[in-house]
């Protein structure tokens, strides 16, 4: 019997630091003392570096490469060219989207800033002479930047490599630079709805392309042992087992024989998904020279060359009554996905789970049509921190929602609230083929309504427009709301894969005999902070204290497979892995605790840190007592050890959903903007660490403000990237970053083991939809239905100068 | 390219080092003296990663030779903890939660640590405008404003304690 004191059940609680307390990052000791290990920080003995040649032209044959001066150069080892990838058939590559990829241009270039060829140096500034010493002969053909021109019928054919007529991996391909026509919904149902319907708003709205830009950019460090037989790849991947399946496929080394390390991650918001040429080359560089072979793009060569993301032209139609019942609501998009389709979806979804654009309404009966369309721009398409085109989906229907409003005369927050999926009809089934899991989204709406004074904002902003025609003001208010419902946590394995391997996730708990842990996870965190809030939910699913157990990811030597971080999966996917691991190992140390106590296995049960017999308090075993006896002694039927693995397939997705509502003042003569107040809530379920929420809010709100203001990967005719540094790409300072109101109400999800949700990627979904509605909403009263984003000041300037508020 | 000797004094260490007039000094720190806090984020000097200190100035070293720093005291995120305890800045960023991935992190503690030394009682507004030379891409600033805000009142209250 334990003799101790014992403490105070809250004390107990509180000791844990599990789920729902803001549990300091462990991470940070080594971040706040510059010990992180990022993969330019990894080095090697006798490690080369290899940078690229990169093209100058966004479409233009290949006539010759000479390579010979670089040869000369001192400290210059090797030159690849696509006739070195060749015989090992790697000068193309698959990409995650059934598609197939340049890795050094073979015969044409097309995008700006395309993998010509890759220097092989003894360090980065002889890589640099080498670059310069490359003589390409170019002969120049037509650029498309445009995705429509690029339909037409007298386009230029961008794609040469794919047969004529052919299908793709999509299915059929209408035109020679037409990549695939995904549809769902009833296309006949919504027309004829729409055509019916009192009242129908049709707009062209436009998301525009942008770029993840991490503060890391790409990078990897490749490493074959001739003696070992064994790569050792470090790179910046958020899913580092796929990496080995593909590295494996691709080099023919068995899967045995590679290890991939994701080390620390600077940041990732979708970049670090796709499958790069850096990555490859640096592989075949080691192969080739023997040596250790390290490549890390600059800034630029991010920008212009590593995956973009957004870039959908989306048409709408939205109907409803004249009370502003919505009725049906169709969207046709024309997506350019640049010179190959490297998009980072689930196989059997090109458009990603874009079909969630009925958003947090009630609509019922709707149709999406996507074409997919190559242009000389390079090559992507990936979620900048979102679900699978989600944010585009979400920006989308909140667009259209406020042009609805418009064309009905109503408010637009009574207009969503009149439409929102009402608690009671969850679980939800949408026109498009989602199950929402669960929402309230009206407690939500009122809160955030109540929180900002909905109605005085309203008031002062009429009193600000009547003060303009007076002629006394040239500023005004606008009101951005947003009511979005996101969808993560891909996937259940029967519909979501990434290149055959199903998007389910793993965790693997060891606990040690003192009493302490080690979880190892297939996710890999890059600033989330799983190495925190994991084991956070470990503590409380096993009793040890989360201060007690060690959180591992990135390392496929150790973790356990899993499908990696990205579309808010970890928490969904991972952490469901993680509390079901954590109760395999609770249900052991339940029949050790009983043969311990000498009762039952039924007469026991959990009590925070320890099982105690059911109406005997006093008489427990500790999870810390558990474990020890798991190692130290012979208990009949049950095998020594205390582990446990688990393989989650989430039954369905889970619906994250917020109410955000932006208050900006604009200065009609200058173009610029005033955020007032940004109010974010968030309903993501069960609520891990408040804190690092909180954290995630912030941070994916000014990837929202950016967006939305002011940043875009934008292109000249010739397909000149005009966006590829950060003197012309916006990432806003702490000077010109709002401040941020957080605030949130919780509906576990019912599926979830812990009924959690994720957060990660809500506010860049939410966020960029009330930025531009507050600038949209300025200007209702001015006649303005629809300007594309980004609202930078010359564009807010130029909306202005068109309605004529400058005259 | 020929190399020529300097020397970098850094964290209060002199080294000598062979450099090609042509080296950054972020690759020098990072290659040749190993430290890991200056990271490298940009090359047009906009995002901060690589700030270390130059006597007693903010500096991006990612845009400036290795030999335009010979001779200076150069201080890096290493360099700002005593042999006991952490810099108060570093325990303050952990207990506002004002990083994430952590790579912009070090830059972003150095240059707090100048502006601090610059300012010791800024305002909200100060601590924005001080810090603007760094780029976050996580934390959307709002908990690394409040991080050096209560690390300057720390060292306020340090400071007359110590004077008392």
């Amino acid at each position: 019997m334990n003799e101790k004191a014992p403490l105070d059940r809250d004390e107990r609680i509180s000791n844990l630091k599990g789920m729902g307390c803001s549990r300091k990052r462990v991470e940070d000791v080594r971040f706040t003392q510059g010990r992180g290990n990022y993969v330019d920080d990894v080095k090697l003995p006798g490690m080369l570096f290899g940078d690229f040649v990169r093209s100058p032209y966004a479409h233009a044959r290949i006539k010759s490469i000479d390579t010979e001066a670089a040869k000369a150069i001192p400290g210059v080892i090797a030159v690849l060219t696509a006739a070195d990838l060749a015989p090992l058939n790697l000068h193309w590559m698959p990409t995650l989207a059934g598609d197939k990829q340049m890795v050094l241009a073979d015969g044409k270039v097309l995008f700006q800033g395309q993998e010509v060829a890759f220097v092989v140096a003894e360090d980065r500034y002889a890589a640099a002479d080498g670059i310069e010493a490359v003589v390409v002969d170019y002969e120049e053909l037509p650029v498309i930047t445009d995705p429509f021109k690029a339909l037409a019928d007298d386009a230029v054919v961008l794609r040469e490599d794919l047969e004529a007529g052919a299908d793709g991996a999509h299915g059929p391909r209408r035109h020679h630079n037409h990549i695939f026509l995904w549809e769902a919904g009833d296309k006949t149902t919504t027309e004829q709805a729409i055509d019916s319907a009192d009242v129908v708003a049709e707009e062209m709205v436009y998301y525009h392309r942008t770029h993840p830009c991490p503060l890391e950019t790409c990078g990897s460090v490749a490493s074959m042992d001739k003696i070992t037989g064994k790569l050792t790849l470090w790179g910046t991947f958020q899913a580092p087992h796929v990496v080995r399946t593909v590295a494996s496929l691709l080099s023919g080394i068995e899967e045995h024989n590679i290890r991939v390390i994701s080390p620390d991650i600077g940041g990732g918001f979708g970049n670090k998904v796709g499958v790069y040429p850096g990555y490859v080359c640096s592989i075949v560089a080691s192969i080739v020279t023997g040596k250790p072979v390290k490549w890390v793009e600059d800034r630029m060569e991010n920008l212009m060359a590593t995956a973009f993301a957004r870039d959908y032209w989306m048409k709408g139609r939205i109907s409803a009554t004249k009370e502003g019942k919505i009725t049906g609501l169709e969207c046709h998009v024309t997506a350019d996905h640049g010179a190959f389709d490297a998009c980072a979806d689930p196989t059997k979804f090109p458009a990603g789970f874009f079909h969630i654009c009925t958003g947090s309404y009630d609509i019922p009966t709707a149709y999406v049509g996507v074409d997919g369309v190559y242009t000389n721009k390079a090559p992507g398409g990936v979620a900048y921190r979102c679900s699978f085109r989600v944010t585009e989906a979400a920006y989308f229907i909140e667009r259209m929602i406020e042009v609805l409003a418009i064309e009905l005369d109503m408010d637009a927050a009574e207009l969503r609230r009149i439409n929102f999926i009402r608690q009671d009809q969850f679980p939800y089934q949408s026109a498009l083929g989602w199950e929402y899991d669960s929402g309230d989204y009206h407690t939500a709406w009122d809160k955030a309504m109540a929180a900002v004074g909905y109605d005085d904002l309203r008031k002062e902003q009429a009193e600000m427009v009547e003060a303009f025609k007076r002629g006394e003001s040239r500023k005004l208010l606008g009101i951005g709301l947003t009511h979005f419902t996101e969808i993560v946590g891909a996937g259940p394995v029967k519909n979501c894969d990434i290149l055959g391997m199903g998007m389910f996730d793993s965790c693997e708990i060891r606990i040690h005999p003192t009493g302490s842990a080690i979880a190892r996870l297939g996710t890999i965190s890059q600033g989330q902070g799983h190495a925190t809030t994991f084991a956070q939910i470990l503590a409380t699913e096993i009793g040890i204290q989360a201060d007690s157990i060690t959180v591992e990811e990135g390392d496929t030597d150790t973790a356990p497979y899993g499908l990696g971080t990205y579309g808010s999966r970890s928490t969904p996917v991972a952490g469901a892995a993680t509390a079901m691991a954590g109760r395999k190992i609770r249900a052991k140390a339940q029949m050790i605790a009983a043969y311990l106590l000498e009762v039952h296995d039924d007469d026991v049960e959990f009590d925070v840190d320890r099982f105690v017999v059911k109406g005997a308090p006093e008489r427990f075993k500790t999870m810390k007592e558990i474990a020890y006896a798991a190692y130290n002694q012979a208990i009949p039927g049950v095998e020594p050890g205390l582990e446990a693995v688990s393989y989650y397939d989430p039954p369905n997705m889970t619906y994250p959903f917020g109410a955000y509502i932006c208050v900006m003042e604009i200065d009609v003569d200058t173009g610029t903007h005033h955020v007032r107040q940004m109010y974010a809530l968030d309903d993501c379920g069960t609520r891990i660490n408040p804190m690092v929420i909180d954290g995630q809010v912030h941070g994916g709100l000014t990837e929202a403000y950016a967006i939305a203001m002011g940043q875009e990967i934008a292109y000249d005719e010739i397909g000149n990237c005009k966006t590829g540094t950060l003197m012309d790409f916006f990432i806003p300072t702490s000077f010109e970053t709002p401040h941020y109101t957080t605030d949130h109400t919780v509906t576990p999800s019912p599926h979830h083991p812990i009924g959690a949700k994720g957060v990660g990627e809500s506010p860049n979904v939410g966020g960029v939809p009330a930025f531009s509605n507050a600038v949209h909403d300025a200007f209702r009263a001015f006649g303005l239905r629809q300007s594309h984003m980004p609202h930078d000041q010359w564009r807010i300037w130029e909306t202005a100068n068109k309605l004529g508020m400058h005259a | 390219m020929k190399k020529t000797p300097i020397e970098l004094n850094v964290n209060g260490q002199t080294r000598t080092v062979l450099v090609e007039p042509r080296e950054l000094l972020i690759h020098t720190l990072r290659e040749q003296l190993e430290l890991t806090g200056p990271h490298v984020g940009c090359e047009t000097s906009h995002c901060g990663a690589c700030t270390v200190e130059i006597d007693g100035r903010s500096v991006k070293s990612c845009t400036l030779f290795a030999v335009q720093a010979a001779g200076a005291e150069i201080t890096t995120v290493e360099g700002l903890a005593s042999p006991d305890a952490l810099h108060v800045l570093q325990t303050s960023f952990r207990e506002h939660h004002g990083l994430q991935c952590g790579y912009c992190t070090p830059g972003m503690i150095t240059r707090a640590h100048r502006l601090l030394q610059e300012n010791p009682n800024p305002t909200e507004e100060d601590v924005r405008f001080g810090l603007a030379g760094n780029l976050c891409r996580c934390t959307g600033y709002q908990n690394i404003v409040k991080s050096v805000l209560a690390a300057a009142e720390e060292l306020n209250t340090q400071k007359e304690a110590a004077q008392a």
